[in-house]
């Protein structure tokens, strides 16, 4: 919303700096977004007289003025095609800054005459595109006056940030009501002279809309004949311009200006255009209409459309059709003066896809008295810019009933404001805003201004007063704490989440946030894509489905990395993965991925790919610091289909699957176009166990007093007998005596039989009670080999026995 | 008598310089069994004492021992410097070249918004506020209805938010458009005092410069019997001043509109400009950070929250904007990029968790 400060002024009678009235617009919430104020720029240039104007001595283009700037007479070498001796024009001296062209004057010498200054065109002061002639006065201008004020040009623009609720401030005065109740002066009482009309309007309204009667409760108008659309007055095509506005003709810019002045929005349709009524219907299928920014809309049965026998003439309260519009042959006019559902309208006009100042409005909430002082107002500046003459007023509908008061407990604005305010002053704040205060009882009835639908109970009147009182005048209160010290703020999630971060990035790998969101193609390779958590309205095609998985979101990242040149290294995110809508099916997981060598090339070791054990070791780590019993975990081979078959696992506490881990699927890879080896894991944060400690007391430590012994076993099984059941085996043979078990090689080759591997592991042995005699050893060794033979039938092979 | 015991000291002489004069282990081990050995010339001459007559026999074994002890000793010392002159010399020769990379295992780096997150968890949690989560794909609802947002509302059309495909003529589920459902599922959850934070992942459809389809935000809500606006400057000045680290932050609020708070505000906060871009803290200059307000009684209404008894506050903030603003990061898309160069310039170590204990500046 957009306003200058002598329109403010026309409903403001206010001294007020520019400074103070933007500074209190924004207290009161009527947000300033910028001011325009060209006053002190302006200011040098003054209304010069060419007391003569000759032809430049050396130059066919250039004229040589005589200029008249009110104290002196100056050179001045002008270009100009209508520089002329006796006119009128716009004169900078030396040292003026010209806006327009963003130079300093300096005397110069142009083909031997120097000038003294510059006769100026609209585009050079930037009031204008015009830069093929200077400006040209008329006779009465003031010589020496400064020229911008004498002619209404530099009038400083405001432009405000309007919220929602506020329909009332899309307009000058609304505007002029709040600054004047914040005390920025006093609202001036515009002029009310009803004009009667002579005759009756041979157009009359007709509202048909059945138990939509709702769209458009209450609408009025009245005939002009005989009137004059040539162009508007000066100062109203002024005002129109600084705020952006295009003037058109005058019955147009009438429309436009009491739009903003009055936050009324009225159209006018070229009555010799119109067959028979006007209507106010719901529109038909199949009708259309060529609206008046160019466009033809479709229409629907859910938007109000004004019509006459023949044809949809107006879309209710987003914009008129362009065959009834006016033009400056119009003699004879109907006004439209119509209050329409804001709902409806902000839903047609968003169908539409229609911007209009009327919708703006309407879809605000327009005063709904206006439809009668409306119509007063559009008809006396009719009359007053076009001449011709009024008919009698037609309407048809009701106006809507006024609002009801809202009680009010004076005392809530400390109580919920926080601020003591005079029980005096918050009446004379809503009375200033409009509002009707009955405040003999206790409990005020507070009835809102019609022109505030947005009241809706005793915190609304709570912030009237606030908002104008202002909200610095709010003291900062601390907030009592419940108890010595505060509660622990995260929750268990919350620190599993960021213990899993920090062992996560202890492995070297970095912490990334992505979208929740991947294609549809990419989340059905990772085992989603259901509709269901598809986007209705995604922003791209390969953003449109919710992730299955963090994986795929990790595999788009390591791809950019490596196109950007970026490998041997890895990143992780701890966030959400969803199975369906529901808030059940939204997991929290933590996924990492390695792409390119398990790390940097390095003189003291060898180069290695990243592999599943990397990825399972970023599981472990992940697991362990989330809580889970790594120990008691059992790795199994039946990782998801987007890894590699046989390079992938999943690490599980029975059914439940904690962690998945692997390479990423060939495929999957050449499809991202990587051509280096991707190792990834996925860890469910959800699946994990609580392990929390009930107490933190830890019991005594138990330490054998005993040294410990170590004997190596070569067992020789099958190749596809998981090293994980020898060492299972060996741990279970003996297990008040074995501590640990540890594979140390595993080796397949030639000297081996066919089909089969050698699998070697450490075994430490630790005594209890009393030191090991080596009959104990060697009964230890025997059960341990003969525990190998018989759940994982291993043959020993070789080592200490 | 005399000649045997001078001829141990000739003989203890002599062995004396051969220790000395053996230059290496093998040499020595020659010496030494020359001196102590079972066929050593001294060994001879102690079974000799056993011959001699009782009145010389004690003095000359007490010689000769004191003589083995001597040698003995002189073995040791000599043993002991030429094992150091080995070891000298090996280590003379050891020599690695130490500015070769050492086997590092450099940390990875920890995203700004984790990072912030933490720092805003651990200051609101120090005035009394717990993390509360919901759900990412929200209903209808949690999301509008119940906060008072009208279907006709700009906030509840396709143009800001993401929709899931409706299935089998299902109410069709958002996702959430701020952390504000959260307020709703609180309030939902059990009778006030409420005092949580809702710290999470929100979604607009909206994408340029300035936004990003997913963001993070971070709301809050404080329910009780006497809770005022005052408390909500109160909170939020505390807040915004502990986070920047900077007691000379003003904040100011202003009226605005939001319909699930009444009176409702937005934050400002002051910063000045400086060369390097802009600095939080006593400036001229106000900043638009967030906004909050009083819970609406329409929104107690809609949770079965008794309006007459129970009042109190909320706000919600972006939090890459705060991160943008304390740690200097221009752009919001980059946050989403994947970047290892930039996660490695505007990642945090991770090892330093943002506490009050150790402060909360990295």
């Amino acid at each position: 919303m957009k306003f200058t400060l002598s329109w403010l002024r026309e409903h403001l009678d206010t001294d007020a700096s520019v400074a103070d009235i933007a500074h209190r617009l924004t207290a009161i919430g009527l947000e300033i977004e910028a001011v325009e104020d060209r006053r002190e720029e302006l200011a040098p240039f003054v209304v010069g007289r060419v007391v003569e104007a000759r032809p430049h001595p050396n130059a066919d283009r250039l004229k040589v003025c005589t200029v008249d700037n009110g104290s002196t007479t100056l050179p001045v070498v002008c270009g100009a095609p209508n520089a002329r001796t006796g006119m009128k024009a716009v004169f900078a001296g030396i040292g003026t800054h010209i806006p327009g062209s963003g130079i300093t004057l300096a005397e110069k010498e142009i083909r031997g005459v120097t000038g003294q200054g510059m006769l100026c065109s609209a585009y050079e002061l930037g009031l204008g595109e015009d830069h093929d002639g200077i400006i040209e006065l008329p006779e009465d201008a003031p010589v020496g006056a400064a020229y911008a004020p004498w002619a209404g040009a530099d009038d400083p623009v405001f432009e405000i940030a309007l919220t929602p609720n506020r329909g009332d401030c899309a307009s000058v005065r609304g505007i002029a009501r709040d600054l004047a109740a914040a005390g920025v002066g006093t609202l001036r009482e515009p002029p009310f002279a009803p004009v009667s009309g002579t005759y009756a309007s041979p157009v009359a309204w007709t509202r048909t809309l059945g138990d939509r009667g709702d769209a458009c409760p209450l609408v009025a108008g009245r005939y002009f004949r005989n009137v004059t659309n040539s162009h508007s007055p000066d100062w109203m095509q002024r005002r129109l311009r600084a705020i952006g506005l295009r003037p058109i003709s005058a019955l147009v810019d009438i429309t436009n200006y009491v739009t903003i002045d009055r936050g009324r929005p009225l159209h006018v349709f070229d009555a010799d255009k119109v067959t028979g009524a006007l209507t106010m219907r719901m529109a038909r299928p199949g009708e259309s209409l060529a609206a008046l920014d160019g466009n033809t809309y479709s229409l629907d049965p859910d938007i109000t459309v004004i019509a006459d026998d023949d044809r949809v003439c107006a879309i209710g309260g987003i914009m008129g059709g362009e065959e009834t519009g006016c033009s400056e042959k119009t003699r004879n006019v109907f006004l439209e003066v119509a209050l329409f559902d804001p709902v409806r309208t902000a839903r047609s006009g968003r169908r539409l896809g229609i911007l209009s100042d009327a919708r703006y409005r309407f879809e605000r909430g327009v005063d709904p008295a206006s439809v009668d002082w409306g119509v007063h107002e559009a008809t006396r500046l009719i009359l007053e810019l076009c001449g011709g003459e009024a008919s009698e007023i037609v309407q048809a509908g009701a106006m809507p009933p006024p609002p009801a008061p809202v009680p009010f407990r004076p005392g809530r604005v400390m109580s919920l404001g926080g601020v003591e305010v005079a029980a005096e002053r918050q009446a004379a704040i809503l009375a200033g805003l409009g509002f009707g205060v009955e405040d003999s009882a206790p409990v005020w009835q507070v009835t809102p201004p019609v022109w505030r639908p947005d009241i809706d109970g005793e915190a609304d009147l709570v912030e009237e007063v606030l908002r104008i009182h202002g909200f610095d005048a709010i003291p900062e209160t601390p907030v009592e704490r419940a108890g010595v010290l505060p509660e622990r703020a995260a929750g268990p999630a919350v620190v599993q989440a960021a213990r899993v971060r920090a062992a996560l990035a202890a492995r070297g790998l970095h912490e990334t946030v992505t979208f929740s969101f991947v294609s549809a193609e990419l989340a059905r390779a990772f085992g989603g894509g259901d509709e269901a958590l598809q986007l209705a309205n995604p922003i791209s095609p390969e953003l449109d489905t919710m992730r299955p998985s963090i994986l795929p979101s990790l595999l788009g990242a390591a791809a950019a990395n490596v196109a950007r040149g970026v490998r041997d290294t890895g990143l992780f995110e701890v966030g959400a993965a969803y199975r369906d809508p529901s808030p059940d099916g939204e997991g929290r997981a933590a996924g990492c991925v390695r792409f390119g060598n398990a790390a940097p090339r390095h003189w003291a070791e060898a180069v290695r790919g990243a592999d599943l054990f990397d990825a399972k070791a970023d599981a472990e780590a992940a697991l362990a610091a989330a809580g889970a019993p790594v120990a008691r975990l059992q790795p199994r081979a039946e990782a998801p289909a987007w890894f590699h078959p046989g390079h992938s696992g999943v690490l599980a506490l029975g059914p439940k699957v904690l962690a998945v881990f692997g390479e990423l699927h060939p495929r999957l890879l050449r499809d991202a176009g990587l051509d280096l080896p991707v190792a990834a894991a996925e860890v469910f944060l959800d699946a994990v166990p609580d392990s929390r400690r009930k107490s933190g007391n830890r019991g005594a430590l138990d330490r054998s007093s005993l040294m410990p012994l170590t004997r190596d076993f070569a067992f020789l099984v099958e190749a596809a007998t998981p090293a994980a059941a020898v060492v299972r085996a060996a741990g279970r043979a003996v297990p008040k005596l074995v501590s640990r078990v540890d594979v140390f090689d595993v080796w397949e080759g030639e000297d081996l039989p066919g089909g089969m591997k050698s699998v070697a592991i450490e075994v430490v042995l630790q005594p209890q009670d009393q030191p090991l005699d080596d009959a104990a050893i060697q009964r230890a060794a025997d059960a341990i080999v003969a525990a190998v033979a018989k759940d994982a039938g291993g043959r020993l092979r070789g080592g200490h026995a | 008598m005399s000649t045997f015991l001078s001829q141990a000291d000739a003989l203890e002489e002599a062995l004396l310089a051969a220790v000395q004069a053996a230059a290496n282990p093998d040499e020595l081990e020659a010496v030494r069994i020359r001196a102590l050995g079972r066929k050593s010339e001294l060994n001879g001459m102690l079974r000799a004492v056993a011959a001699l007559p009782g009145n010389e026999r004690r003095a000359a074994g007490q010689h000769l021992n004191a003589v083995k002890e001597r040698l003995a000793s002189a073995l040791r010392e000599r043993q002991s410097s030429l094992e150091d002159a080995t070891l000298e010399a090996r280590l003379a020769a050891e020599r690695a070249d130490i500015t070769l990379p050492s086997r590092r295992q450099p940390p990875g780096r920890g995203h700004p918004i984790s990072r912030t997150l933490d720092e805003m968890t651990s200051i609101l949690g120090e005035l009394g506020f717990q993390v509360a989560e919901g759900p990412h794909i929200e209903d209808d609802f949690h999301n509008f209805t119940a906060l008072n947002i009208p279907p006709e509302h700009p906030a509840r059309q396709d143009v800001d938010t993401f929709y899931l495909r409706s299935v089998d003529g299902s109410e069709r589920k958002v996702l959430r458009t701020h952390t504000s459902p959260v307020q709703i599922r609180a309030l939902m959850a059990g009778e006030p005092p409420i005092r949580i934070i809702a710290p999470g992942r929100t979604f607009r459809c909206d994408r340029d410069a300035t936004h990003a389809p997913m963001f993070h935000q971070i709301e809050g809500l404080a329910i009780d019997r006497d809770l005022t606006m005052g408390h909500l400057k109160g909170t939020i000045a505390t807040f915004v001043r502990a986070f920047f680290g900077r007691d000379d932050v003003e904040v100011r609020f202003r009226p605005s509109y939001f319909p699930f708070t009444e009176p409702s505000a937005e934050v400002d906060i002051s910063y000045r400009r400086t060369a390097g871009g802009l600095e939080i803290g006593a400036g001229g200059d106000w900043l638009e950070v967030m906004g909050c307000g009083m819970v609406h009684p329409r929104v107690l209404d809609n949770c079965g929250v008794d309006r007459n008894v129970w009042q109190g506050f909320a706000w919600g903030l972006g939090v890459e904007r705060f991160a943008m603003l304390k740690y200097g990061i221009p752009d919001l898309r980059t946050f989403f990029e994947s970047d290892v160069a930039w996660l490695r310039h505007y990642g945090f170590d991770m090892l330093a968790r943002p506490n009050l204990l150790d402060g909360l500046d990295p």
